[in-house]
């Protein structure tokens, strides 16, 4: 195989990898802000998801007692997001901001506490961490031209994390467009009132949206800690929360869109990686700071011209109040 | 009965060290990254816990965690009657000059930065010169003839280490080639295992099989992905040789430990002196780290070739060209 080819590859693998946890987390800001929640708070509670898989990860020796303490951590962060903004009709992004904060204060504190190496927790545990899985036949058709590479470098050989944010996109798809959850979530979205009258609880319906979000905000954070690296740091997430965000309106609050947005990402930090100090042909060797600026140039220049007018849920950012 | 005297003993000492407390303070503030950083605010941290344990006297600490902490910690502790302040890392330059000129009477220790007050000693160390040595290590390992660096934030402190780096590995390997990355312009930069470690797995990819990272945080994602990846990598400042075992060919330390140390036992004898000193190989200020965790990956007539090195370097036979030299041109 060629070394162009097998370099295309490398990148395309590189950027699965960066675009995992982006992902998961715009999925689950999807769910919340289908359901009038800005969730300004996918940064802290993948932050909280990153620190409790590390923690239980280290303690028990067990990746999955990792993820579900995760899940675990991130739900109920999520639940003291939706007690603040539904059942309080607090505002959204205020109370969403202040647990940002919070579990970045939180989070290297208690690992101080309990790990006494301030602000860190290294998984050092046999078997806390998930290893990349080998397809099957991976290593026999890796000979086949052009299929063989893709499927073993590019396919094969992540761990089940990043095959799980890539499953969960058709299902999320599924769940927003083909169930009765679904239907309800959108409406509850852009119309809570009609929701109200049809006898469904708009309470309700944004709780188990903001779990579900959880749930996916755990896994994102699980990924950072446990998979992707082997220990929680202090802001770790270094602005993947808001990024992922980025990536959902850029999505038009759709899951493929957003898909695709938050590769798109992923690729310009994938390729950034492996530009820096590289001869380009005609140009020379492009400075780093140019270089870093990539991402953000592209998704400047994507969000003014090629998106197009991005609309928000109707019902977005505002409590619901019965009338009485 | 004896046991009893001893205890008085004991005490007395304490007593004595309690009294003597309250007479020296020492201070130390701790960059972004935190002192357990198993880097270079850990290895700052280790001096000053070294003088604590054998003096008995504690000093006052903070942990910056945000850019505006700076001149408020700097500030505080001058307030609090610190005899002597260690700010730990170039990024307290700024607004050291104007804390230190507020405050004459408190003695101020910068590391990695130059500042020229009355009341400030700047601690340098010639990051180029053990740099050197572990880039000579790392041609001298690498089987692909393709090294590679990843630095924290892109200043010039760093490219001092990379400038280093490449001469040692010149010097073993004249055709190497050497691939360098930086991972940001901002000080979150230090704090990135992710991007650490997708770096190093890009510069793996490029055929590089020693990586050397000199990025506070961001490092240890790249000790990890050498690990992930069945290669090698070099750790900075503190020794980080046995945080993966076996991947770590050897660390570039740099003695922030000793530095401190001197800073607070000069302040306490009263040799303390303002100006700038700058740690070399002569010095003993940087190093290259030896242990159990790496023994078997530095080999012997490795060794030999680094000490050789070492000793011209030493003599000035070896001139090792720092970047600030080549940056005035």
């Amino acid at each position: 195989m060629n070394d162009l080819f097998l370099q295309v590859l490398l990148l395309a693998d590189s950027t699965l990898r960066l675009a995992t946890p982006l992902v998961l987390a715009a999925l689950a800001g999807l769910f919340s802000e289908r359901s009038g929640v800005v969730n300004i708070a996918l940064e802290g509670k993948m932050l909280g998801g990153a620190f409790a898989a590390a923690a239980a990860a280290q303690l028990t020796g067990s990746a999955f007692a990792g993820l579900f303490a995760a899940i675990g951590f991130a739900v109920f962060l999520a639940l003291v997001h939706g007690f603040a903004s539904i059942t309080n009709r607090g505002d959204q992004v205020v109370s969403g901001m202040a647990l940002n904060i919070m579990v970045a204060g939180l989070g290297p504190t208690l690992a101080d506490a309990w790990f006494g190496q301030a602000g860190r927790i290294p998984v050092t545990a046999e078997g806390a961490r998930f290893r990349p899985l080998t397809l099957p036949f991976a290593e026999e058709i890796r000979e086949v031209p052009v299929i063989g590479p893709i499927y073993a470098e590019l396919l094969s050989g992540h761990n089940i994390l990043v095959y799980l944010a890539l499953l969960a996109v058709p299902l999320v798809a599924w769940v927003l467009y083909r169930s009765r959850f679904g239907l309800r979530l959108r409406a509850v979205g852009e119309s809570p009132e009609a929701v109200d009258t049809a006898g469904i609880s708009v309470a309700w319906m944004r709780y188990r949206a903001l779990i579900v979000a959880g749930v996916l905000t755990g896994i994102a954070g699980a990924y950072l800690s446990v998979a992707q690296n082997a220990s929680f740091l202090r802001d770790m997430t270094a602005g993947k929360g808001y990024l992922a965000l980025a990536a959902l309106i850029f999505g038009k609050w759709r899951p493929l869109p957003a898909l695709l947005a938050c590769l798109l990402f992923a690729f310009a930090d994938a390729v950034q990686a492996r530009l820096q100090g590289v001869e380009v042909p005609l140009v020379g060797t492009i400075p780093t700071e140019a270089i870093q600026a990539i991402p953000y140039l592209l998704t400047i220049l994507l969000l003014a011209g090629f998106v197009g007018r991005a609309v928000a849920p109707k019902a977005i950012g505002q409590p619901y109040v019965k009338e009485r | 009965m004896p046991r009893i005297t001893a205890a008085l003993f004991a005490g007395a000492i304490l007593f004595a060290g309690g009294l003597q407390a309250q007479e020296f303070k020492p201070a130390i503030i701790f960059d972004m990254g935190g002192k357990f950083d198993k880097s270079f605010n850990e290895a700052a941290y280790n001096g000053a816990e070294k003088f604590r344990k054998e003096t008995g006297i504690a000093y006052l600490e903070f942990e910056v965690t945000n850019e505006a902490q700076r001149d408020q910690a700097l500030r505080r502790m001058a307030r609090k009657g610190a005899d002597v302040v260690v700010a730990v890392g170039f990024a307290f330059a700024t607004p050291l000059e104007a804390v230190a000129a507020e405050y004459p009477d408190t003695k101020f220790v910068i590391i990695d930065s130059v500042v020229e007050k009355p009341n400030i000693q700047s601690v340098v160390f010639k990051e180029h010169e053990g740099s050197f040595l572990v880039g000579m290590a790392a041609a001298l390992a690498s089987g692909t003839g393709k090294l590679g660096f990843i630095g924290g934030m892109d200043i010039p402190l760093i490219r001092n280490f990379a400038y280093g780096y490449e001469q040692g590995i010149e010097y073993v390997n004249p055709d190497a080639e050497l691939f360098v990355n930086m991972t940001g312009n901002t000080p979150a930069a230090w704090n990135d295992p992710a991007k650490g470690a997708e770096l190093a797995i890009s510069q793996f990819d490029r055929g590089a099989d020693v990586v050397y990272a000199a990025a506070g945080g961001t490092g240890l994602g790249v000790l990890q992905a050498a690990a992930d990846r069945d290669k090698l990598a070099i750790g900075v400042d503190s020794n980080q040789n046995c945080i993966q075992p076996g991947h770590v060919l050897t660390s570039m330390l740099k003695r922030v430990d000793v530095a401190v140390y001197k800073a607070f036992t000069s302040a306490r004898d009263g040799t303390w002196q303002a100006g700038t000193r700058a740690l070399g190989l002569a010095e003993q200020g940087v190093d290259y780290a030896v242990d159990e965790c790496n023994e078997d990956l530095l080999t012997a007539e490795m060794r030999a070739r680094l000490e050789e090195a070492r000793e011209r370097i030493i003599a000035g036979e070896l001139v090792v060209e720092d970047y600030y030299s080549t940056m005035k041109q």
